[in-house]
């Protein structure tokens, strides 16, 4: 009888390193690009850095890769503070939003480059190069120029380039922003897959919520410059610490509520309230779309504007009496009974959720 | 449709074969015009190849003429001389700015177009206190007019890297081999300068040409370059000049074409390469 097998990829590096990113500050002309940013990452994990468009997110990867310095703020990499060290000295894995493969080398010259910059035997560099771009699934392709190749399959190779140099760090900047929406999926999945893989400590920046929520260990909300929040996708939809981060992950509701004692009255029903809420008194409650159910009921508190199908679940939107626009997230199969005009019955089912100031 | 389709294809066969037919001609009539005139016996009114016999003697040619043979000598190193200090002083010049430097770029053209727009006798005028300099430093020597021809093919040279330039991703390319462990040197040497190729030769190539072919600076700097050479012998011998012409076409001619050669290793990007495409596609 055999051992079950398990797959070790020779791209292993090993434990990652722990990074740590204190009090980033950046200013182009008058634009705080980042504000007093700080990051903790642990060994090994996998950070997505998510934010509107402007929000420093590029920035502080820049900054993190040396390509860029900040005016303020200290960078460690494994206990080392590499703010003064220049980029080719990091030792750090990048793929970029743009395509980056150098034109005049094919996919495995692309790959043996950093190897060939650390004086490696030719041999050794083509075993290499050739275990990498098979990670990807690129082994067909191992001669070919960028130019012969798919977005896709040219973003698999900045993958493996970046990767065959062991790289303390793997750094993302939106590298499957260019790319069709089933083939980002597809390869985001696949750097999950790599990146658990190989265990190096990943910062991966994008503007793509789903993106962030699906793959990351812990994502971090960015606004004008500065770290919202930093949780695990569950936590952080379940309980975001303010509105913008409510707003910015996923859908939610903003619902007129009284607030007293930790808990707020919404929609005639009551909602246990987040650490940090605002009250007591008049309050705006942030509710997710499946903590409120929506039947049919004559003397109900709303009627609905519209419902549509999207798939796995469906999606109602109601007026409540008071006037209130509401998001309910009910199962595929009901949104036939919602015809437009049909009063209902819109409860909040309770779960907790954050109160801002009204 | 097919029928007027293949009539549009023939009457564009015909129109392509005029104009080739016309080229060669304008080309090929001073051509036969110098030959004609290189091999008349001018005393007794038929032909000789005494001209000819003379100018193939390089022994004797050098001694009976040792302008020709300085001025041929200059012109070659120029040849060589300034399109390696132009690119020297341009290709990191502009890679720098475009990575760097952003902002300086619309002043870094108006600086390389600048001598566009500056007659040949002005710039003289503007040179002649910087070559008191020269002179000083290097001595009289023709070759280094190269420093006068450097300015010269800036404003061509500058177009071309620049169209290079603009094809490429230069600052991610940069940034990506930077963060692979290169420095600056490497990422100059692997990353940019192969890219460049194409706009790296075309850019040669006219710098060549143009010093091959110039005349009035080198003139009225008192320097003899293979053009003033041909001149001085010309006002005493015509026949002479005209054949050194002659022969001075047919060497700048095989020049450029064998550059538009030289570097091409991999197949599809010369110069005749690109044209044979560019062809394939229209056709
Ligand atoms: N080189 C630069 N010069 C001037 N301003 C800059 C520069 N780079 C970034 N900025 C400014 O800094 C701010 C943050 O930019 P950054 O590129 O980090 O945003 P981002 O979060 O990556 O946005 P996006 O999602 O659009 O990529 C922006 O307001 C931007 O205009
Ligand atoms: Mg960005």
């Amino acid at each position: 009888m055999s051992e079950p097998t398990t797959t070790t990829t020779p791209a292993k590096t090993g434990q990652g390193v722990a990074v740590r990113l204190t009090d980033l500050r950046r200013t182009y002309s008058g634009v705080n690009a980042l504000d007093g940013m700080s990051l903790d990452m642990a060994p090994g994990e996998f950070v997505a850095l998510l934010g509107p468009s402007g929000c420093g997110k590029t920035t502080a990867l820049r900054c993190l890769a040396g390509l860029e310095d900040p005016d303020s703020g200290t960078i460690t990499v494994g206990g080392k503070d590499v703010t003064a060290i220049p980029t080719s000295k990091r030792d750090m894995g990048m793929v970029f939003q743009a395509y980056s493969l150098f034109p005049h080398m094919t996919a495995r010259e692309n790959v043996e480059f950093g190897l060939q910059l650390r004086r490696q035997k030719s041999d050794q560099r083509r075993r290499r190069a050739e275990e990498m771009l098979e990670l990807v699934g690129l082994t067909q392709h191992i001669d070919k120029y960028a130019h012969q190749m798919s977005g896709g399959q040219q973003q698999r190779v900045a993958l493996a380039r970046a990767l065959a140099i062991e790289p303390q760090v793997l750094l993302l900047d939106e590298p499957l922003s260019a790319l069709d929406a089933k083939v980002r999926v597809q390869l985001r999945d696949e750097i999950r897959r790599i990146q658990l893989d190989v265990g190096t400590t990943t910062l991966f920046v994008t503007h793509d919520q789903e993106e962030a929520l699906a793959i990351a260990d812990r994502v971090g909300v960015m606004r004008a410059g500065q770290l919202q929040q930093i949780a695990a996708p569950e936590q952080l939809y379940s309980s975001p610490v303010n509105d913008f981060v409510a707003d910015f992950v996923g859908v939610t509701n903003r619902l007129a509520g009284t607030a007293s004692g930790g808990s707020a009255s919404v929609l005639g029903g009551s909602v246990a309230l987040l650490p940090g809420s605002a009250g007591p008194g008049p309050v705006v409650v942030l509710v997710r779309p499946e903590h409120v159910t929506v039947a049919r009921e004559e003397s109900g508190n709303g009627s609905v504007i519209s419902a549509s199908f999207l798939g796995a679940h469906g999606r109602v939107i109601a007026e409540s009496d008071t006037g209130e626009q509401v998001t309910v997230q009910v199962s595929s199969a009901a949104v036939g009974e919602f015809a437009p005009g049909a009063r209902v019955r819109l409860v909040a089912t309770g779960e907790p959720a954050l109160a801002v100031a009204g | 449709m097919t029928g007027q389709r293949a009539r549009f294809r023939r009457r564009q066969t015909i129109l392509r074969r005029v104009v080739v037919t016309v080229v060669l001609v304008f080309f090929f009539v001073p051509f036969y015009g110098m030959l004609d005139f290189t091999t008349k016996n001018l005393a007794t009114g038929g032909r000789s190849l005494q001209t000819w016999k003379t100018l193939l003697d390089f022994g004797e040619i050098g001694s009976t003429y040792p302008d020709l043979k300085s001025g041929f000598i200059a012109s070659v190193l120029l040849a060589i001389l300034t399109p390696a200090i132009m690119l020297m002083l341009l290709v990191p010049t502009m890679t720098w700015v475009r990575l760097r430097l952003p902002g300086l770029s619309r002043t870094l053209e108006f600086i390389c177009l600048l001598p566009l727009t500056v007659p040949a006798i002005v710039l003289v005028v503007g040179l002649t206190p910087i070559y008191a300099w020269v002179t000083y430093f290097f001595g009289g020597a023709t070759v280094w007019l190269c420093f006068a021809y450097v300015i010269l093919v800036l404003p061509y040279a500058y177009r071309a890297l620049d169209t290079g330039l603009r094809a490429i991703d230069v600052r991610t390319l940069a940034e990506a081999a930077r963060s692979l462990g290169a420095g600056w040197g490497t990422v100059m040497w692997r990353i940019i300068l192969p890219n460049l190729r194409t706009a790296v030769l075309s850019a040669s190539f006219l710098a060549v040409a143009l010093t091959l072919g110039e005349f009035t600076i080198a003139n009225l700097f008192s320097r003899t370059n293979l053009q003033v050479a041909m001149f001085l012998v010309g006002k005493s011998d015509a026949q002479i000049s005209v054949a050194v012409a002659f022969l001075a076409l047919v060497f700048a001619f095989v020049v450029l074409f064998a550059m538009s050669f030289v570097g091409s290793g991999k197949a599809g990007t010369s110069v005749f390469a690109r044209l044979r495409r560019t062809k394939k596609e229209t056709a």
